[in-house]
């Protein structure tokens, strides 16, 4: 019955969508109509109706009805609860649904609250949430159902393997989802605006606070998921440039871009065109990414069930979604007035470098990722791997940073650099500063080297922009850019010192011995075997000590899974403020002079929790960021209520003086 | 309207049209057999057990269809594959195995732990037998007809729900 | 520059971006062409070694027989074939369980001056039913040549 329940809710959420698609653009037209007036409540009625639906399905996953598929092939009744209720969107159908009931929500949120932008406009927006929406629906409806019985109920689930029992990857994905749903919406907005033709600053205002809730979330996505890369995988590293990492950072760069040149079209009028553009690029690139990643189409380090058939589904939705906005931006793009001009040397003018620069790193990790795809049709294998990514993205990073060290200093409109003489001369001192250090004190590559000399510079101009300004009353926004802006600087410190500064040991060690790696001495006390659920491990049981301080348990096992086979690491970890130690072990070495040898691997790795801790603080930054320019409008609206009311009083007033 | 508000839509075309063709392309990591409709090649290998004779390629022309399974004790998937052979063999079908790259103490430890479904079993030491039949992985199950001829290829481990497909592939050689 | 008028600042400023973007297209297109060669079997590392130091991938089968492990304990060496040409390679690390004799490889990593392959990483997927993909591309007879190979080295 609840299953039904929730199928039925999202067929009628599928035909609020479809009356919401007629009705808006019937109200773009003319908002005057009737038909316009059942909009925002098709909007809001439907993300109740989806979000019926979900909670329906997590009410099946709570009580295990063993009659539903989706239930039966992923969950068990013998799971914890948390992961059984995790098990709802750990899979293709549920994480659908969740897609789909952030995304109708958000559209029950504008069409409630939002008011800012003319009637039409909204009209459109709300046509085109419903348009993204209805192919979602399809999708579910038609390819994907989570709530389809089985003919005969499963004795027990299927659902039992603990690899999936892992809080990160409970957790991660939905991460990622709010971002992707965030950018949906920015983009229904660009093809609202572009629809009524009303390019305005109000609209980038409406837009913002989507843009940047999405690219909080991203940040959040991408840090997690490269530090679950990191302690799950093994090998020490924490980006691969794989396919999957890459489908998550494409958007979080478009959304970047499009976080910037939305400022500009908010507080100046310009970048009118460009927003659009960059609004349909940043959720073409989430689609992209979805599809690359559920396709199978690019092979990955990373394991997904894959299949061709849902690929082809999200790749017709992506040729409708994105081709149709890209039409109606050929077509009415000249037709959009040309926004406010700007001086090259301008607050403006350094953010469209920060823009194309923006947008030609993502079309170098878009162009490498899809390398592949391409010479395949020629029948070439090839693999795109970090010799490509690493340098080719640092020519255009390094500008950027440059850039943004100054940027924030200038002035809207028009400045001269000689109005921010001292300031720039201070980061100019401090790059070649450490530059001159560096060079000094240690032999490290080319890329490192930048980065630590770009990090420090960065880390002191991103605090800049406070000078001579009161702290106390500064808006909340301005705090958001300098955090997340010195959180940049913090992880590219992290990345530069993760590989200018790792040490590596690869030994056999048999029980008793010590191996050296950095400022550590790792004894092995001894291995033994130890059993889970299904899988057997080796155990070694180390003591590490720092500079000959207190040692340190750690327990790295080289686990071997039996259904399904698979054989994975288990690092294990020894954190200190200035790095962490990371150990792996390996398979028996043979004999040596002690006894029995066993392989271990060693890194220690100065700074490198600085490259999450960086990632925190721009997610940060994005939060205060969005929490000024809610407040700002919460007060905006406030006063202007307050002002229609006094008007209210004194016509009032007038009434009652006229007829007295 | 200006021709270079078409190039992201130009751009984005081509990306679809590169995916599009890729999606049409078969994309598994499993490689069918080329050898499907052919007959045997001609091989003869020598037992892989001490108490089952080994196997050649005239064995399979004697007018019974049987199931030629390729597998090895240092393979996990071939464990979970085990008790459905044994169920095959106790619905009537008749297995003969082929052990790749296998040693015969492992391969005598192995059938004592998990049951011996087979009639024969031969030891394909440098995986001739594997490579001639078109298998490219371990475990692998073909259907061979009363002539020898290569019928039907599963891929990967045999699970409950594929016996009965078996066996009906089975009688279908009969015919 | 602030004596431009505004629309030529704005010229100026569209011709950077556009310059930039190209700039990227081109560059990714020109690197990503060199990388095509990124992947190697041994009879092209033979015919064309990459430059020393070139990170590479060298994919192949692993010969019977040759596999050894150094007196470290963690360094192992071993040859790898494809039927036509074959590349001695050395790793240090942990090795994937599966790896074994006679099973396919892709070992990243780069063709020393020595002619001798060393290799950072080895890419052996943790399943029986695996073949490299890239050694997808052999044909047939590649394969079978390969089988014969070791069995003239046993």
């Amino acid at each position: 019955m609840i299953a039904e329940l929730g199928l039925a809710a999202l067929w009628l959420a599928a035909a609020l969508a479809a009356l919401q698609l007629v009705a808006g653009f019937l109200g773009a037209r003319n908002p005057d109509t009737e038909m316009a007036a059942l909009v925002r409540p098709a909007a809001v009625v439907q993300g109740l109706l989806c979000a019926f639906a979900f909670v329906m399905l997590l009410w099946l996953f709570a009580v295990t009805d063993l009659s539903v598929k989706l239930v039966a092939t992923n969950s068990h009744s013998a799971k914890p609860p948390i992961f059984k209720l995790s098990g709802a969107w750990g899979n293709h159908e549920g994480s659908m649904l969740l897609w789909i009931t952030v995304m109708a929500l958000a559209g029950g949120l504008i069409a409630a609250v939002e008011r800012r932008l003319p009637e039409k406009t909204m009209q459109a927006t709300l046509g085109a949430q419903a348009f993204v929406g209805l192919g979602f629906y399809a999708f579910l409806l038609f390819s994907s159902n989570p709530f389809e019985r089985l003919p005969q109920p499963a004795v027990e689930g299927l659902g039992l393997n603990p690899l999936l029992q892992d809080i990160g990857l409970a957790f991660h994905p939905p991460t990622l989802y709010f971002g992707y749903v965030g950018l949906s919406v920015a983009f229904s907005f660009a093809v609202g605006a572009l629809l009524t033709r009303q390019v305005t600053p109000e609209f980038a205002r409406a837009m913002r606070p989507w843009v940047l809730g999405a690219w909080v979330f991203l940040t959040l996505g991408i840090t997690a998921g490269s530090y679950w890369a990191y302690y799950e995988l093994g090998w020490g590293g924490w980006w691969f440039w794989d396919p999957v990492e890459n489908a998550s950072l494409m958007p979080w760069l478009a959304a970047t871009a499009l976080l910037h040149s939305a400022s500009v079209l908010a507080a100046r009028d310009a970048l009118r065109a460009w927003t659009i553009m960059l609004g349909v690029v940043a959720f073409s690139m989430s689609m992209v990414g979805t599809f690359l990643v559920r396709s199978g189409i690019l092979t990955s380090v990373h394991a997904f069930a894959v299949d061709p058939e849902r690929g082809s589904f999200i790749l017709v939705l992506l040729a409708i979604y994105i081709g149709g906005a890209l039409v109606l931006f050929a077509t009415r793009a000249s037709s959009i007035a040309e926004g406010e001009r700007f001086a090259a040397t301008s607050r403006e003018g350094a953010l469209v470098v920060n823009n194309v620069m923006l947008c030609a790193i993502l079309g170098v990790v878009l162009m490498g990722t899809l390398y592949p795809l391409l010479t395949e049709a020629f029948d070439v294998r090839v693999s795109v791997g970090p010799p490509y990514f690493n340098p080719v993205s640092a020519i255009f990073v390094v500008p950027m940073l440059l850039v943004m060290m100054v940027g924030p200093l200038l002035r809207w409109r028009r400045d001269r650099l000689e109005r921010v003489k001292a300031p720039v001369a201070l980061v100019a001192a401090i790059l070649l500063g450490t530059l001159a250090v560096l060079l000094i004190v240690s032999t490290t590559g080319l890329l490192p080297l930048l980065g630590l000399v770009l990090a420090a510079a960065l880390a002191v101009a991103s605090f800049l922009p406070l000078r001579g300004r009161n702290l106390r009353r500064l808006p909340l926004a301005v705090w958001g850019m300098v955090i997340a802006h010195f959180g940049l600087a913090v992880a590219l410190f992290g990345m530069a010192s993760e590989s200018a500064f790792s040490q590596e040991k690869l030994a056999a060690v048999a029980a008793g011995d010590t191996a050296e790696v950095g400022p550590w001495s790792v004894v092995l006390d001894g291995v033994h075997p130890v059993a889970g659920p299904n899988w057997t491990a080796l155990e070694g049981q180390l003591l590490a000590s720092y500079d000959g301080g207190d040692p340190i348990e750690l327990d790295p096992q080289a686990r071997s899974f039996w259904a399904p086979v698979q054989q994975t690491t288990e690092s294990a970890l020894a954190t200190r403020w200035n790095g962490q130690l990371y150990a792996v072990i390996g398979n028996e070495a043979g004999a040596g002079e002690n006894g029995a040898r066993w392989q271990l691997r060693l890194w220690w790795k100065p700074f490198v929790t600085f490259i999450w801790y960086g990632g925190l603080l721009v997610a940060l930054g994005g939060v205060l960021a969005l929490l000024g320019r809610l407040f700002d409008d919460l007060k905006r609206r406030r006063v202007k209520a307050r002002l229609a009311e006094r008007r209210a009083d004194e016509a009032e007033l007038a009434a009652a003086g006229g007829r007295g | 309207m200006r021709w270079w508000w078409w190039i992201p839509l130009a751009l984005f075309a081509l990306f679809l049209g590169v995916a599009a063709y890729q999606l049409t392309q078969p994309k598994d990591e499993f490689i069918p057999s080329t050898m499907i409709g052919e007959p045997l090649p001609e091989f003869d290998l020598r037992p892989a057990a001490a108490d089952r004779p080994g196997l050649s390629d005239a064995y399979f022309r004697d007018g019974t269809p049987k199931l030629l399974n390729i597998w090895a004790s240092w393979c996990v998937p071939c464990i979970a594959e085990a008790p459905q052979l044994e169920r095959l063999r106790q619905s009537g079908a008749e297995i003969v195995g082929v052990a790749i790259r296998d040693r015969p103490q492992d391969v005598a430890g192995f059938l004592a732990r998990y049951g011996n479904p087979y009639s024969r079993i031969g030891a394909d030491d440098l995986s001739e037998v594997q490579l001639g039949i078109g298998s490219s992985g371990v475990p692998e199950t073909f259907v061979i007809d009363g002539q020898g001829r290569i019928i039907y290829q599963h891929i990967g481990d045999v699970r409950a729900e594929h016996v009965p497909l078996l066996l009906e592939k089975l009688r279908e050689a009969q015919d | 520059m602030s004596s431009l008028k505004p629309k030529h600042q704005r010229l100026v400023l569209v011709v950077i971006a556009l310059l930039a973007l190209v700039a990227a297209g081109v560059l990714a297109a020109w690197a990503l062409r060199n990388q095509a060669s990124y992947f190697y079997v041994p009879a092209q590392m033979v015919a064309e070694p990459p430059a020393p130091e070139r990170a590479v991938r060298l994919g192949g089968m692993v010969q019977e027989g040759s596999l050894e492990t150094l007196a470290d304990g963690v360094t192992i060496a071993f040859v790898v074939g494809d039927g036509e040409a074959t590349v001695p390679v050395r790793f240090a690390g942990i090795v994937p369980d599966l790896f074994v004799e006679g099973s396919g490889v892709v070992a990243e990593g780069r063709l020393g001056a020595d002619g001798v392959f060393v290799a950072d990483n080895l890419l052996a997927k943790h399943d029986e039913n695996y073949v490299p993909r890239e050694l997808q591309e052999m044909t047939e007879h590649q394969k079978r040549e390969v089988v014969a190979e070791t069995e003239e080295t046993r």
